[in-house]
């Protein structure tokens, strides 16, 4: 690694005081493991580093209005573990299990996953199909993101040289729904999914149709992706297998994968179709688990994660 | 460029002057001499380098020595107590938790920081736990053996 400048802002106000000093010769740093790799591969190499680590107030995890608001520097394990979000947005503490092992989801920070921006990763598919938007600041102000719209290309994202991510904010689910992330592991429990799928599906009161989707893939393209037109086929249509077999192949239409270690390119493809279908049927099932979970007043039990 | 940072490790206060590139891993075993902790794949997957800040388990090859400042250090060292070795280590010996010995004091650590949280996991836990400490001699059977009995070695 070559020598560099380490500051160690305390509060926020300092983090961007920094940030318009050193611009685009720095890098923010908080759990270091992406960053380190990558600088120790001198694949980045900044000549000043801002650490997150002694900010304070940036970690938290709160209810707002429903919904779930997550500092920028809650750690992966944090959000697994939070009784807040197991109770109100499952999914989102399933997914962040996912992620590598207990050693990095120790480090890893919520914002600095987001900030990274490899397409391989867990959470954006699920925090895309979730709705969920992200709070990026500077000296300047603060702007709300949709996450969608976040990621531009590999490690690419819109986030300008003086931003900062403060927090992600993740809607509540509309009544009717359900959501699912499937992890395509074909090697080990701690790698990149060779494919991943998140879907959230709302019916209406019938609960025979769909009145919303939202379907998003990861480890298929160079930004995670959401499949507009697989949720188009979906939307406003009756609940039957057809249709979950439509969306698939819409899906497939939607991913561009490469070729590596993990799979080929045409069977990442086909992959996601599979994928983008089992996640579709998990969702559902979520929906009417929830009321008989409602029922019995009994919480769901714990998943395994292999 | 250097770095003043203040720390304990394994309960010892420790002032040290370090480069802000040096790697935690570096700085145990080569500024302190703390060579019980193992450097292995370097990218933070073996497990080999897993030490504890603040009793949570990281992988000192992916953090900056700078990230220790004002924290709490265990290494594989501050295991064994007035010369009498942690349940932990005695379960590895009494049933076999290793081979080689490359990943030991990883395995050691994590199942240390297991059994702070959970004093008496399940094989599901420690393998969930545990899954990030490879074992090259795949020895994994004798490691989950070793977690799961090691309460039995506690006062």
């Amino acid at each position: 690694m070559i020598p560099f400048e380490y500051r160690t802002p305390k509060s926020l106000k300092e983090v961007h005081a920094d940030l318009r000093k050193f611009g685009t010769d720095a890098k923010l740093i908080a759990g270091g493991t992406a960053l380190v790799i990558m600088m120790k591969q001198r694949l980045v190499r900044p000549s000043c580093l801002i650490s997150l680590r002694a900010v304070r107030g940036l970690n938290s995890i709160a209810e707002k209005d429903g919904g779930l608001k997550i500092g920028g520097l809650a750690t992966h394990r944090e959000v697994e573990t939070s009784s807040l979000v197991r109770r109100r947005v499952p999914l989102l503490a399933e997914t962040y299990r996912h992620v590598a092992t207990i050693r990095v989801r120790n480090m890893a920070t919520v914002g600095g996953g987001l900030a990274h921006a490899d397409p391989n990763q867990d959470p954006a598919p699920t925090l895309i199909a979730l709705g969920a938007t992200v709070k990026v600041s500077s000296a300047a102000g603060s702007r709300v993101i949709p996450i969608e719209e976040f990621f531009t290309d590999y490690y690419e994202t819109v986030l300008k040289p003086e931003e900062i991510i403060t927090e992600i904010y993740v809607p509540k689910l509309p009544a009717n729904s359900g959501a699912a992330f499937l992890k395509f592991l074909p090697r080990t429990a701690d790698d990149y999914a060779t494919v991943s799928a998140a879907a959230v599906v709302t019916l209406d009161r019938s609960k025979k149709t769909f009145a919303d989707v939202r379907i998003a893939l990861g480890s298929v393209g160079t930004t995670p992706i959401r499949a507009r037109e697989a949720e188009a086929v979906l939307r406003g249509q009756p609940v039957k297998p057809d249709a979950l077999r439509e969306a698939a192949e819409k899906a497939k239409a939607a991913v561009d994968p490469i070729s590596d270690f993990r799979g080929s390119s045409a069977y990442k493809k086909e992959m996601a179709g599979v994928f983008v279908r089992r996640a579709l049927e998990k969702a559902l099932a979520g929906v009417t688990a929830k009321k008989a979970k409602a029922k019995t007043g009994r919480p769901a039990p714990r998943r395994r994660k292999r | 460029m250097k770095k003043k940072i203040r720390l304990r490790i394994n309960g010892k206060k420790v002032e040290a002057e370090v480069p802000t590139n040096r790697l935690l891993i570096d700085f145990l075993r080569y500024d302190q001499g703390l060579t019980g902790t193992k450097e292995g794949c370097s990218v933070g997957v073996c497990g080999a380098c897993t030490v504890l800040m603040d009793g949570q388990m990281v992988s000192s090859c992916l953090a900056l020595a700078v990230f220790a400042d004002g924290h709490d250090l265990t290494t594989v060292e501050g295991l064994a107590k007035d010369g009498e070795l942690h349940p932990v280590q005695k379960s590895f010996i009494q049933y076999g938790g290793f081979q080689c010995g490359i990943c030991t004091p990883g395995q050691v650590v994590a199942a240390k920081a297991l059994l702070e949280e959970i004093p008496k996991p399940n094989e599901e836990q420690i393998k969930e736990w545990m899954m990030g400490n490879l074992c090259r001699c795949t020895g994994y059977y004798k490691i989950i053996e070793s977690v799961q009995k090691a309460h039995q070695f506690a006062k």
